[in-house]
């Protein structure tokens, strides 16, 4: 930690004259009053003129800085907290192999209740010892792939983490585990989904939606549900391992071509669209939920086609929609475009001239709904008809952001348009479901 | 037992935590009101103990949840949002309940921080739903003055209120998220207190300014106190969550008396030489000598195949049957440790037995099964085998730390004043950041708005209740405590009525009414104060007073005219009222006759069991004189 984090201005320079570091005792007095206590770091966010103390309490308090008047000491250095973590449990011979692959967010964490600062847990025994249940069910081997925010990944980590779980499934590995930030871990999962073919065993992506330094995260959960399906689950698939619900009871695996982040911030936010779950974490268990699905096979061999075509864009459609976006994107030289149309697959008539033109520029232009549950028809309306005309591809029901990243891996898996739209058409990992089923309240339980 | 508090170094700190009656919960928009219905859904978590910087965890918490401690909490959409389900971020810290904090700090001589910064206590009995309860310092210092003694304040602090239990079965706990959320000031005092009595003084010192800012929560529960309690050579006991003010006295006492008779054990031990290594793990399977007992409890357990456990307490024999305080033995401490650690239903020992339909005959095998003599102590408890020796193992260490004196605990109160035991004190307060609240400076500005505008204090309003209106002190103390006091200012600026009948009706009379089951609660201020206004005007009597508010009661939304309407009690007409008193002389004709003019007295009585809330007494008097002289001097 940087010495001083936080503190700017004429507050850091007269911490600075008087050899002051966050973590030493000092006192601060002002208008005849005294305050006691370990200068804490202060957010960059805050103003400049606090000065962040712990009280012998534990508590944070914030004292007011005014120049001229506020007289700072450092007493001395406040004892340090050692850390001894307790020995961890060791994992049992025979058990089945998991990889864990870090890519970011922190699934397993432990509190500096000193500085308030969280810790990840990365190596195997730091999991072990956070979550020790994990060691009753896999021997575990982990590693940090990327450390960056969720939000920060592009298709070039989606290749990177679809070469680095090839190379784990290489070293005969039972399954692997990714930790990932919850944001868009909907897009990596579906661009795994179509890098990795043939999969031999489970690739599960868990993330937590309630901070793992939280006795009530959801994180170890999704955690423990994740590395049972890694090393025992009967599908070899990508899946989103989360919670199904509010409570801390289950864990559903969603497809990585049908889940989407529907909520902002509770537990149950990823949700099948369309579908139901794969399977289900439960008391202990993984249980199937649908029957359809690739089995785990050991000897089944990997193919990895892990690159994509980053000029590939989504675009909403909405009332005052401009189409003038639509060929600034071909200007721009893109070759590819996912529109999230109305209802059944619409755009206005206004946008018709500029989507032609895209088509006949040689992009491939499809067509999703955002209306997020149900299927594209384009046959109804007048309107529909037009765009089929014009070449527009429906996208069936698969998701918006599943469109645009399988778009983007059927054009980094060739320069051929036509053989990009044939991929695009083609059902590989479940993206497309034959018929649409009923699911009350978009599948949302309870 | 009496007991020379000063001799034995008592020394009492409080903690007072009250709600605040704000608008909405401390960080969301929800209404800071619980429910009573059946819980509209439900959800099931586990609370995870967290390692701390040094690799500590709780151990009972650790315990809790290896035994798969799970708890089960109660939600309806009227009180709660994701919020208290820990489904989404806090929102900011509500300030209106900040302002009622710093307003007590101010008249407390409190020192306000210069910025609050919001911290995260680990609490993981559940209580909160995200494993931790969200609190701040809001000042510091300041003092509150208790029969002339200056007892000193340490901090002011903001803090969330708990989810309320409300079951438990197993592992499987219940807990209500409605009260989760709510404002709490906590008030801590230094622990200068020096007896039972002037803990019980502090703690209604302080609730009566907390009341004095009108801004906070009434009922049962809406104020609870912790109190932490130490004697010289003893330990420091907190008792957490007493509700009922009239405890706080006897809690203290009671544990006075426990730390005193713990010290006394110790002693016991040291003279009979018992040592910490004598203390052996050594559970033994006794159910045979128990196979044909009378005994329900173990009888009824080993029918259903469970087993019966002993343990030797080497020469514990006398000591476990010692009262500490009244109702609670040694024996009574180890049997809520072995409820808590082996979760088996209680224990048997030596000191009570023969009893509970056991015979001297199986006490004489229990001790040589156990190879026990007549000094020592055996303890025996029934239930599955592992149960049996995690509850014993709870027992043996009960009894080491029997021979140190006191253990450091967490007790919680019995309805009687004596306490139970919780769970041992956890270490210092694991306290960190809550990231998710941004801190709050505190302005200058805002001080000054909230110091123009302080209450009064308790003592300051009283004398001058008792100034301006002419109230008694107990009538004036009454008002203070009631929920009126605002409302019999008010209606005493607006009407003539006696400021004494305005407060006995607000005071008196609404208890006597709401004991007679009138339901007084329904009565507004607006309801209230017409009351007083119609008296004024002289539509009715005051002695109609309690009728026309239990009608008033009974049919919410009414006004006073309606009410006087309907019980017959509007006021008769001069007129009418004189050839009323006219006819009564009349008819008591002799009696006047005989009496003359002190015939008045009987004469008045008959008129106004005639007329009774229709008429003023001193109406009817002066009417009666005029009839009386005017019949005489005929
Ligand atoms: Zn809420």
């Amino acid at each position: 930690m940087e010495r001083l984090s936080g503190y700017r201005g004429e507050l850091r320079r007269a911490l600075e004259e008087e050899g002051i570091n966050i973590g030493d005792l000092i006192s601060v007095r002002s208008r005849g009053f005294e305050y006691r206590g370990i200068l804490m770091p202060r957010s960059e966010l805050e103003d400049e003129w606090h000065i962040v103390l712990k009280l012998k309490s534990g508590y944070n308090i914030g004292v007011a800085y005014r120049p001229g008047e506020t007289v700072i000491r450092r007493l001395g250095e406040a004892e340090k907290p050692h850390f001894r973590p307790p020995p961890p449990p060791v994992s049992k011979e025979g058990l089945p192999r998991v990889s864990i692959i870090s890519t970011g967010g922190t699934i397993a964490s432990r509190v500096d209740y000193f500085s308030g600062r969280v810790y990840p847990a990365i190596s195997a025994s730091d999991l072990y010892s956070v979550v020790p249940e994990l060691s009753e069910i896999a021997v575990i081997r982990s590693e940090i792939l990327y450390s960056v925010f969720s939000e920060d990944l592009t298709p070039e980590h989606w290749s990177g983490m679809a070469r680095r779980v090839a190379e784990e499934i290489e070293g005969d590995v039972d399954g692997v585990v990714i930790t990932h930030g919850t944001d868009t871990m909907g897009y990596s999962a579906a661009a795994l989904s179509f890098a990795l073919q043939e999969l031999p065993v489970p690739v599960i992506l868990v993330g937590s939606q309630r901070s793992s330094d939280r006795p009530s995260s959801d994180a170890a959960l999704n955690l423990i549900g994740a590395v049972t399906a890694a090393a025992r689950a009967p599908f070899a698939e990508v899946v989103v391992g989360m919670h199904r619900t509010t409570s801390d009871t289950e864990i559903a695996f969603h497809r990585g071509t049908k889940v989407r982040k529907c909520h902002t911030s509770a537990r149950w936010a990823f949700q099948s669209v369309n579908t139901e779950p794969l399977a289900l974490y439960r008391k202990g268990r993984i249980e199937m939920i649908l029957k359809d699905y690739r089995r785990r096979d050991p000897e089944r061999q990997l193919v990895l086609r892990d690159r994509f075509e980053e000029r590939v864009a989504l675009v909403k459609f909405h009332p005052g929609f401009d189409p003038e976006l639509i060929d600034w994107l071909v200007d721009r030289g893109y070759r590819g475009i996912v529109l999230e149309g109305t209802g059944l697959g619409h755009v206005a008539q206004r946008c018709f001239k500029s989507v032609g033109r895209a088509v006949e520029e040689g992009l491939i232009v499809a067509m999703t709904s955002q209306c997020i549950w149900g299927r594209v028809h384009m046959k109804v309306y007048r309107n529909g008809i037009m765009l089929l005309r014009l070449g527009v591809i429906p996208m069936e029901d698969m998701l918006p952001e599943t469109a645009l990243v399988k778009l983007m891996w059927a054009l980094g898996q060739t320069e051929d348009r036509e053989e990009a739209v044939r991929l695009l058409r083609k059902n590989i990992a479940h993206e497309f479901s034959p018929r649409t089923l009923y699911q009350p309240w978009g599948g949302v339980q309870r | 037992m009496t007991l020379d508090y000063k001799a034995l170094g008592l020394r009492v700190g409080l903690e007072i935590h009250q709600e605040l009656a704000t608008s909405h919960k401390l960080f969301c928009a929800c209404p800071p009101r619980l429910f009573r219905e059946e819980a509209e859904y439900t959800f099931l978590r586990r609370l995870r103990p967290t390692q701390s910087e040094l690799g500590e965890v709780d151990p009972a918490a650790l315990f809790e949840f290896q035994q798969g401690k799970a708890i089960l909490y109660e939600a309806s959409r009227e009180t709660d949002c994701l919020v208290e389900m820990d489904e989404e971020p806090p929102g900011p810290l509500n300030p209106e309940a900040v302002d009622i904090c710093l307003t007590v700090a101010l008249m407390i001589g409190s020192r306000p921080v210069d910025e609050i910064h919001v911290m995260r206590k680990t609490v993981i009995d559940g209580s909160n739903t995200t494993g931790f309860q969200r609190t701040c310092v809001v000042a510091l210092g300041g003092e509150v003055y208790v029969e002339g003694k200056r007892i000193g304040i340490e901090q002011i602090c903001l803090e969330e209120d708990a989810a309320r239990k409300t079951g438990e079965s197993g592992v499987l706990h219940r807990y209500r998220i409605d009260r989760l959320g709510i404002p709490l000031i906590e008030i801590s005092t230094e622990p200068v207190i020096q007896s039972p009595e002037e803990a019980r003084k502090v703690a209604l010192a302080i609730g009566q300014i907390l009341r004095a800012t009108g801004r906070v929560r009434r009922g049962l529960g809406t104020i609870r106190q912790d109190i932490n309690i130490s004697i010289e050579g003893g330990a420091l006991i907190e008792i957490k969550g007493v509700q009922q003010l009239d405890l706080v006295s006897k809690i203290v006492k009671y544990e006075v008396q426990r730390q005193v008779a713990l010290l006394e054990i110790r002693d016991e031990l040291q003279r009979r030489g018992v040592r910490r290594e004598e203390l052996r793990e050594e559970f033994i399977d006794v159910t045979e000598v128990f196979q044909g007992t009378r005994c329900r409890v173990l009888r009824s357990s080993i029918k259903k195949g469970r087993r019966v456990y002993a343990l030797r307490l080497p020469r514990f024999a006398g000591l476990l049957g010692r009262e500490l305080c009244p109702g609670r033995r040694l024996g009574t401490e180890m049997a809520d440790r072995a409820k808590f650690w082996g979760r088996v239903s209680g224990l048997f020992h030596t000191d009570e037995l023969p009893g509970y339909g056991i015979t001297p005959k199986e006490v004489a095998e229990l001790r040589s099964a156990v190879g026990a003599g007549e000094e020592d102590a055996v303890v025996i408890t029934s239930g599955e085998p592992q149960r049996c020796v995690d509850a014993l193992r709870a027992v043996l260490e009960r009894a080491a730390e029997a021979l140190e004196g006191v253990p450091s605990e967490t007790r919680g109160p019995n309805p009687d004043g004596t306490t139970h035991y919780m769970r041992p004190r956890p270490g210092a307060a694991r306290m960190y950041p809550e990231t998710d609240v941004v801190p709050i400076p505190i302005t200058p500005e805002r001080l000054e708005r909230i110091r123009s505008a302080l209450p009064e204090m308790p003592e300051e309003r009283l004398s001058r209740l008792m100034r301006e209106f002419h109230l008694n002190r107990k009538l004036a103390t009454q008002l203070i405590d009631s929920d009126y006091l605002d409302l019999f200012e008010s209606i005493c600026r607006e009407t003539k009525v006696a400021p004494s009948l305005v407060a006995v009706t607000l005071t008196e009379t609404l208890k006597s009414l709401g004991r007679e089951g009138v339901k007084v609660e329904t009565l507004d201020d607006e309801t209230l104060k017409q009351v007083f206004i119609s008296l004024d005007r002289g539509l009715m009597v005051k002695e109609s007073i309690p009728d026309v508010l239990s009608w008033l009661a009974n049919h919410p939304g009414s006004t006073t005219k309606d009410a006087v309407k309907a019980l017959g009690l509007e006021l008769l007409q001069e007129e009418e009222l004189w050839e009323i008193v006219r006819g009564k002389v009349r008819e008591n004709e002799e009696l006047v006759r005989r009496m003359g003019l002190r015939a008045v007295g009987p004469l008045m009585g008959a008129v106004m069991r005639e007329v009774r809330g229709r008429a003023r007494a001193e109406v009817v008097r002066s009417l009666v004189e005029r009839a009386l002289k005017e019949f005489l001097g005929k």
